[in-house]
């Protein structure tokens, strides 16, 4: 079933990447990242924590602000405008503006507590792109019933699992009606009940031609559901090609090392310790 | 059979002695007499003379201050006090520096001034500085001097004296000093609210104003309601300050002016304390409905969306 995704060459890439870079308070977290992503591809990024992988993902949206290089989405270079070489930033309203294309689904949800599912859903078209709301509802109505929450319109986050939580925020960026899909470790805060149905919705989207790039740790997702995994470790992509090739037969022996690892760890699962997000959300805006 | 012989054996159910509290059987002695005392004193004593604290309450003059002083300068300080105080924790979070020195300049002064003296300064101190206010442009009257202009580039003026005993002046006073603790306040409740909040909105494409508007701000005030009613409670009592600017449309002033002209004291204070605490009563419960409101999809499910559930599912 990947391959029905596979890419088409010769076309630009959605995502282009080139020797993107970030550090941490002097602590460099990508040294010079290359990725292109073309339309209709689903890239899962793995490798151990602190790779990197994650904060690559959170360029791409402009979470992070990268130090060096550069990364274009449909053709837009991201967070600047290139005029005649020099590059001014953007101010926040263009960036903002880039973001509107591009969905996100967080490790954490982060779905909206004040509002109902369907709120969540219908906030950013009509607050954002200013669409008409009976259309909006219509829309975010079918995607909950597509993610398997039709009955759960008027709940609030707090009344739902974590994996309905997830899917809900699944269907809160696909309102937006995105080009590209990040997914950022999403069943990583989930109990292990209830990874089965996120990574269903997720091989569900993927199946309808959705560009994906997935940070995950679920091996049988990526080996199943993705055109291509890229490796990373220690600010660098280490390996990447065809799933069942890196998966099955990895050639470097970072990559084996983690898949070794993986795998005994899958057997016998050892509970992840969240990252604490510190800080709180006036930090960023 | 068996069942019978182990009822035997096995504990059942409990009957046992409750714990004794003779520490609350003292504490109802002590506050017997105290009460009684209380209405000892208000039945024996002709001097409270509630008969005539009621009238007092009833009194045309004091019923205005009440609604146009008290209230309407409850009202009024606090609507400042809390957008001003909003927009200067939002400068105080801001990336500008410019802004932040503003906002902690700002909290820091009116914090360190008395309401007392503020009310004072503004109502007396600015006439006294500026009988008139013009606004317009700085130096506008030497530069049209110099350029030879007929204007003097003054756009409106006022009289300060005008309305510097009016309550409008001690709903200004009150509101600028509410405002640097609101702005603790906000900064506070903005600062509660979880981190990957903002980043969701940012992700949806919100600009910084929309997710605050949207989605950081209604979450924060569910830690910035609870204290705003405190401050409200209080900000009542604060208009009995009034007096400072010489308003006199005010609950408190008017009873005990009726109070000291007939020598009965204590019916003018007992009016004025009497309505504080049927002013006070009614905020007490308005803040009960506004933290529930704002505390939804926190806790258990508010009745509107039970209803919404069931519509929506029998629509189904």
């Amino acid at each position: 079933m990947a391959t029905s995704n596979a890419a088409r060459t010769g076309e630009a890439p959605l995502v282009r990447a080139v020797n993107v870079m970030k550090s941490f308070h002097g602590n460099q977290v990508l040294k010079g990242i290359d990725m292109d992503v073309h339309r209709g591809e689903v890239v899962c990024l793995l490798g151990p924590s602190g790779s990197g992988k994650t904060t690559f993902l959170r360029c791409i949206n402009q979470l992070e602000t990268i130090d060096g290089g550069r990364i274009w989405v449909d053709g837009e270079l991201m967070g600047y405008d290139d005029r005649g070489g020099t590059l001014y930033r953007l101010n926040n309203k263009r960036i903002a503006a880039q973001r509107r294309d591009i969905g996100m689904c967080f490790q954490r949800f982060n779905l909206f507590p004040h509002k109902t599912v369907l709120e969540n859903v219908m906030e950013a078209p009509i607050q954002v792109k200013g669409e008409n709301k009976a259309e909006v509802e219509k829309r975010a109505l079918d995607l909950l019933a597509k993610v398997g929450l039709a009955d759960k319109p008027s709940a609030y986050p707090g009344q739902l699992s974590g994996g309905q939580q997830q899917r809900v925020a699944i269907a809160r960026a696909l309102c937006m009606q995105p080009k590209l899909m990040l997914f950022d470790e999403p069943t990583s805060a989930l109990d292990p009940e209830l990874v089965g149905e996120v990574l269903t919705t997720m091989r569900e989207l993927a199946e309808t031609g959705m560009t994906m790039i997935v940070v995950t740790h679920e091996m049988a997702f990526a080996r199943d559901v993705a055109d291509r995994v890229v490796f990373m470790d220690g600010g660098v992509v280490v390996e990447q090609g065809h799933p069942k090739d890196v998966i099955n037969n990895p050639q470097h022996p970072r990559t084996q090392t983690f898949l070794r690892r993986m795998a005994t760890e899958q057997h016998q699962p050892i509970p992840e310790v969240l990252p604490v997000v510190d800080g709180t959300a006036a930090d960023i805006l | 059979m068996t069942a019978s012989t182990e009822s035997l054996d096995r504990p059942g159910v409990i009957h046992a002695r409750p714990v004794r509290h003779p520490g609350r059987w003292l504490g109802v002695a002590i506050i017997a007499i105290i009460v009684a005392m209380l209405i000892s004193s208000l039945v024996t004593n002709p001097l409270w003379d509630f008969g005539y604290t009621f009238q007092i309450m009833q009194q045309k003059s004091v019923i205005e201050g009440l609604w146009l002083g008290t209230l309407l300068g409850t009202v009024g300080s606090m609507l400042i006090g809390v957008v001003l105080g909003v927009i200067l924790a939002i400068m105080r979070l801001s990336d500008n520096p410019v802004l932040r020195g503003a906002a902690f300049v700002y909290i820091w002064f009116f914090r360190s001034m008395p309401r007392y003296v503020l009310l004072a300064v503004l109502a007396t101190g600015v006439g006294y500085l500026y009988n008139q206010l013009d606004v317009g442009v700085p130096f506008g009257k030497q530069l049209s001097g110099a350029v030879g202009l007929s204007s003097d580039l003054t756009f409106f003026s006022f009289r300060w004296d005008d309305f510097s005993s009016t309550v409008w002046i001690g709903i200004l006073a009150l509101g600028l000093s509410e405002a640097a603790y609101m702005a603790e306040i906000a900064r506070a409740g903005i600062l509660s609210v979880d981190k990957g909040q903002a980043e969701a909105a940012q992700a949806l494409g919100m600009s910084s104003g929309l997710a605050m508007r949207r989605v950081i701000l209604p979450q924060a005030m569910r830690v910035i309601v609870p204290p705003t009613g405190n401050e409200t409670i209080a900000m009542v009592k604060d208009t009995s300050l009034f007096i400072a600017a010489n308003i006199i449309t005010e609950l408190f002033y008017q009873t005990t002016l009726f109070g000291s002209r007939s020598f009965k004291i204590i019916p003018g204070l007992m009016a004025a304390t009497l309505w504080y605490l049927i002013v006070c009563s009614v905020l007490m419960v308005g803040q009960s409905y506004l933290e529930k409101y704002f505390g939804r999809g926190y806790g258990a499910v508010p009745k509107k969306t039970q209803q919404k559930i069931m519509k929506i599912e029998a629509d189904h």
